[in-house]
């Protein structure tokens, strides 16, 4: 189990992976707004998402896990 | 003009509330929850909460800030720059209360908002510009002749667009499309709208920008020139005044044309107008900007006017001769550094706690900042954290000034770009004034290299 953790704080602005996706290394998982800028998160590793921590929307704080990959 | 309603946050704020006290004018400050410790709102006569952190429940939220303003009796309102500076829904309304808007009327928001209006608004009336297109709808073989025509390498740009956002170059026929596609995903994803258009696309241009004041009685005057080539992700981090290296009489003969083609609009605001130049095409037209901008302080320092009280008194009906009776020659030369919370390498955000905040104090430094030690710098809003301008008698004297002010500046909790502004001062282009909108990028590759060597 790996632990996907945002850069920065910010805003929640898209989670593009659901239980059960798979993602290669590289992939944009998630997308967060950190004053007025969008930044995309990617995955480290390839692997199986097996828990999404947070929505849309959500306020997360630098180092914050958004989800983990089995 | 007795009471205003300061509709912004941080450094600019403070300026307005600073600007108003001169004056002799009332303040109104407005603060959202994550902006209640902020100090420059004691300096305010009065101050009201509006929202939530964030700018959408709270800057940007027109209901409450008409509603604070009723309450408040202000009778104008000043919206400082970003937020709702340049939106005319906000312009109108505070008109339609009854109220004076200190920046532009609906009407010039509305026409030089749009870019290809008010390329074609602009056109018509002689601004130098190079070649663009009308807004295309996108169809493959449209585009491919559009841009042949144009000739590559191209810029897409977004016509309701602003700060640089979505606008991606094409270098032939094989990625007209591909990159047409993404700018469309962009555009609408930022600005809600997909309207695109081409532009020739200059290479290594500087950017130089004209400050203008005017007002209601069609006069208007040019406060000389900015020179704004330092930036990051189409952001501008350095500006300086005058622009180094182009032939004043050029510069002079360039303000005179736009003072002519201003006064034609019958333009009644203060007023930035943005070109690109190269030595090889002179001048093309960017923008008109119908606000305060953000670097307004290195003019400031040249000139001596203060921009914003002139703004303010222009804004409550005095003439441009009461506030300004000539236009003084610019006085040594001023560079400014933007201070932006963000890691200095890969400019990602760093908002965060100010453990320690000790802007540089020392003659010929200015620092204009919203914050102060024990602040925190929120994602919710812009990196900006401090604007340090320096003044000497020279570019060079003016240059050495600024990095003594910023190696003095301490600050604790958050990453900051100074290490990168160092890095552009330091070099020999920048030293030389050989500035142009590509430069920081290559500054930032090559320290970049090395490290990724080793």
């Amino acid at each position: 189990m790996s632990k996907l953790e945002t850069p920065v704080a910010g805003r929640v602005l898209s989670v593009t992976v659901a239980v059960g996706a798979r993602v290669a290394e590289g992939d944009t998982i998630a997308t967060i707004e950190s004053m007025k800028m969008e930044l995309p998160v990617e995955a480290e590793r390839a692997g199986t998402v097996a828990q999404v921590l947070v929505a849309v929307g959500d306020e997360v704080d630098e180092g914050q896990v958004l989800l983990e990959l089995a | 003009m007795k009471r205003v309603l300061v509709a912004n946050r941080g450094a600019v704020a403070r300026r307005v509330i600073r600007a108003l006290r001169a004056l002799g004018m009332e303040s109104v400050a407005v603060y959202s929850e994550a902006d209640a410790a902020m100090p420059y709102l004691q300096e305010a006569d009065h101050q009201c909460l509006i929202g939530p952190a964030a700018a959408i429940d709270s800057y940007l939220n027109i209901e409450t800030l008409l509603r604070v303003a009723r309450e408040q009796a202000v009778d104008a309102v000043h919206p400082g720059y970003g937020f709702l500076s340049e939106n005319a829904d906000f312009a109108q309304a505070v008109e339609d209360a009854g109220l004076i808007f200190i920046g532009p009327s609906p009407r010039w928001i509305r026409l030089l908002g749009h870019k290809t209006q008010a390329r074609e608004t602009m056109r018509a009336l002689g601004m130098p510009m190079v070649a663009s297109s009308a807004v295309l709808e996108g169809d493959a073989q449209e585009l491919q002749r559009v841009a042949s025509a144009l000739g590559y390498p191209v810029l897409i740009k977004p016509a309701a667009g602003g700060g640089g956002i979505g606008m991606l170059p094409a270098t032939g026929p094989h990625d007209i499309e591909t990159q047409w596609a993404r700018a469309r995903d962009m555009a609408h994803r930022s600005f809600g709208r997909a309207d695109l258009y081409l532009e020739k696309l200059l290479e290594e241009p500087r950017h130089v920008e004209f400050q203008f004041l005017a007002d209601r009685y069609g006069n208007v005057r040019c406060l000389y020139e900015r020179d704004c080539s330092t930036q990051r992700r189409h952001q501008k981090v350095i500006e300086e005044a005058p622009a180094p290296g182009i032939d004043r009489a050029a510069l002079d003969a360039m303000s005179t044309q736009l003072q002519t083609i201003l006064g034609g609009l019958g333009y009644d605001v203060i007023g930035t107008v943005e070109m690109l130049y190269t030595p090889d095409t002179g001048f093309s037209f960017l923008e008109v900007n119908t606000r305060l901008q953000v670097e307004h302080a290195v003019t400031e320092q040249v000139t001596g006017v203060d921009i914003v009280a002139a703004q303010l008194r222009l804004a409550a009906g005095e003439r441009l001769d009461a506030v300004l009776d000539s236009v003084p020659a610019p006085l040594g030369h001023a560079v400014q550094a933007r201070v932006y919370a963000e890691d200095p390498v890969r400019f990602f955000p760093s908002p965060g706690m100010l453990k320690r905040f000790e802007p540089p104090a020392m003659s010929g430094v200015r620092v204009e900042t919203g914050y102060a030690a024990g602040c925190r710098v929120s994602s919710h809003y812009d990196p900006l954290v401090a604007k340090v301008i320096a003044h000497a008698a020279t570019r060079a004297g003016a240059i050495d000034l600024l990095e003594r002010a910023l190696s003095e500046f301490r600050i604790e909790g958050i990453k900051t770009n100074i290490p990168f502004v160092m890095q552009v001062l330091a070099d020999a282009d920048f030293r030389a004034g050989r500035v142009s909108t590509g430069m920081a990028s290559r500054v930032v590759t090559a320290t970049r290299e090395p490290a990724q060597i080793s």
